[in-house]
């Protein structure tokens, strides 16, 4: 398999990862932010000066917890409202190009 | 008269409502008219609609003559446009929500719409709340009011811009990395960003969910506090909610007049290399009302405090890539033309969004992919568990940290747009209050030479935020810095 990123892990391909993100990029789009991006990596990069070596990760700060409550039903949005957002509806449905031939 | 009428803060309006003074129609007609007369220039709010405005102002005028008593009944209340009010439009900012009408309330709307409070206008935003500046809004740039040359700060600079301008009493905003902290320094209000599980995030367009967190903006300390009151609280729609009481701070706040007995830590780290010198100046003289006040001034250390945007701009732009996939064409917003459905997300993403949205999620889904993810993500998550020791060893020597909230006063429109480093580095002294998930206030502490408002940071242990209130409502009332106003 090809290499997805170039060989240095500072500079990404950024057409590459904008696929996996799904965004569409021209190539000027795509030149300017491949220069953007690597500063931005090189910048971030000051944390690999920072001994890290048995610390905990943190992923949410503070004191939150698995939240329970009584699985009971409760009323969500009615299905119109729902709909009534959707960029193309039909039959209460929303309606997307053709995924399988 | 009505010019009078936009003059007034939050509980003022509540007051003079209560005492028949004048009725919440006239009210925001004047607030309305005055926002007629300075949009667009300002572009501070993205959306107002003055007949639902009036409308909503007159139920509350007749629940009040029917004998309705609560206290915030008919005070309008500024939202920032990423929050969702049944029935508005809610688009972040962003061009990919254009056309979108909120089918909800928040949890913070709904406790404001039971307090009685009007939903005047929504206001300008950096596109999903990325950016200090408000220029990656798809509306374009908002103006500080004290120097149109010059951006009011972001993400919350419309709701900034619109309470400095009188548009509005007061107004709710978001801070994920100082998006209420920066914008109400450079526009000369006070902003609390609260304590991360204090104010629920349902109904508030998602950016990093373990930072994002909604808060008050306005022109006193106690206004600011009237909103925190009402928006706070345990929330089963939002699981990172405490169950903390939330208690009435209020009172406190009012009688704030000294610091006497109030152990304030000073970090050398914020006062380093970078720091404009203004602000320095002004910041050093805030602490020194601070001691004058009674407040005993203690050096505390936050070592790591100079990786703090690094790791922010690893862990935020992960936690975007991830809440922005929504955005995908499919059940709300705009939608590119498209013959396949790839074609369609990869199509509606790129015409969606802006440049800076693309960026970020970009890079987010860079630090989470395969190989990356532990030298990205992982590492940064580590050291923010760093910046979180640092801040409970400091509050081992102090109630509260201050500072300066900015390392300069408000910059100029198109300065910094052109490097995205340079924007980052302006979070400097905020981020890492988001980081660590404890709570922040900036109150005006001063002007430039040029006449640019500065803030006082005020930062206080997790579930402190009464304590960062009090002290930053004691500084206050001991200055007149937030009682003036731009010639706009």
């Amino acid at each position: 398999m090809a290499m997805n990123f170039s060989e240095n892990a500072d500079r990404m391909d950024v057409r590459y990862v904008a696929g996996l993100a799904r965004i569409a990029l021209s190539d000027e789009e795509a030149a300017q932010l491949q220069g953007q991006l690597d500063d931005i990596l090189a910048f971030v990069g000051e944390l690999k000066t920072l001994e890290v070596e048995g610390v905990e990760a943190t992923d949410v700060a503070g004191e939150a917890q698995n939240a329970m409550r009584e699985d009971e039903p409760q009323a969500g949005l009615p299905r119109e409202a729902a709909l009534a957002n959707a960029p193309l509806a039909r039959h209460g449905q929303i309606v997307v190009p053709k995924v399988v031939e | 008269m009505s010019a009078d009428l936009c003059e007034l803060g939050f509980l003022e309006a509540a007051d003079a409502l209560a005492k028949g003074q004048m009725t919440s129609a006239e009210l925001t007609a004047a607030l309305l008219a005055r926002a007629e007369q300075l949009e667009p220039a300002l572009n501070a709010l993205t959306w107002r609609d003055a007949e639902a405005a009036q409308a909503a102002a007159k139920a509350a005028d007749e629940a009040r003559a029917a004998g309705d008593e609560r206290p915030l009944l008919g005070v309008p209340i500024a939202i920032k446009d990423l929050l969702n009010v049944k029935g508005q439009p809610c688009t972040a900012g962003s061009n990919i929500l254009k056309g979108y009408t909120a089918p909800y309330d928040a949890t913070v709307i709904e406790r404001l719409r039971a307090a009685g409070c009007v939903f005047i206008s929504r206001t300008n935003t950096d596109e999903f709340a990325m950016g200090g500046s408000t220029e990656t809004s798809a509306y374009g740039t908002t103006r500080n009011p004290w120097d149109p040359e010059r951006v009011p700060g972001g993400s919350s600079g419309g709701s900034a811009a619109a309470v400095a301008a009188r548009l509005a009493p007061a107004a709710l905003a978001s801070d994920t990395g100082g998006s209420i902290r920066q914008p109400a320094a450079f526009c000369g209000v006070t902003g609390l960003k609260p304590t991360y599980g204090r104010v629920s995030r349902y109904g508030c367009t998602a950016f990093a969910s373990s930072l994002d967190q909604v808060g008050p903006m306005a022109r006193t300390v106690e206004d600011a506090a009237a909103v925190y009151q009402v928006i706070a609280g345990l929330d089963s729609h939002d699981s990172t909610t405490s169950a903390r009481p939330v208690g009435d701070c209020l009172a406190d706040v009012r009688a704030a007049a000294d610091l006497k007995g109030v152990r304030l830590g000073l970090p050398k780290e914020y006062f380093a290399e970078g720091l404009d010198p203004e602000v320095e100046r002004l910041t050093r003289a805030a602490v020194e009302q601070c001691r004058e006040l009674g407040a005993e001034i203690v050096d505390v250390d936050l070592p790591h405090s100079r990786y703090g945007i690094a790791c922010y701009y690893i862990l935020a732009p992960a936690e975007a890539s991830a809440n922005l996939a929504r955005y995908d064409g499919v059940r709300y917003g705009f939608r590119a033309g498209a013959e396949e459905l790839q074609e369609m997300y990869e199509k509606t993403r790129a015409q969606g969004f802006g440049a800076e949205v693309k960026r970020r999620v970009i890079l987010g889904t860079y630090v989470l992919s395969s190989g990356f993810h532990d030298a990205y993500y992982l590492r940064a998550q580590k050291v923010r568990t760093l910046i979180r020791g640092d801040f409970d060893r400091a509050f081992r020597q102090c109630d509260a940290i201050i500072g300066p909230v900015t390392p300069t006063a408000a910059f100029r429109v198109g300065e910094k747009s052109a490097d995205p480093v340079q924007m980052y580095l302006g979070d400097i002294f905020t981020v890492n209050v988001n980081l660590a998930g404890i709570c922040g206030l900036s109150v005006p502490c001063g002007f430039t030479a040029a006449g640019l408002p500065a803030g006082l940071h005020v930062v206080g242990p997790a579930f402190e935020d009464a304590r960062v209130l009090t002290i930053g409502a004691a500084y206050q009332h001991s200055t007149d810095w937030h009682k003036k106003q731009p010639e706009i």
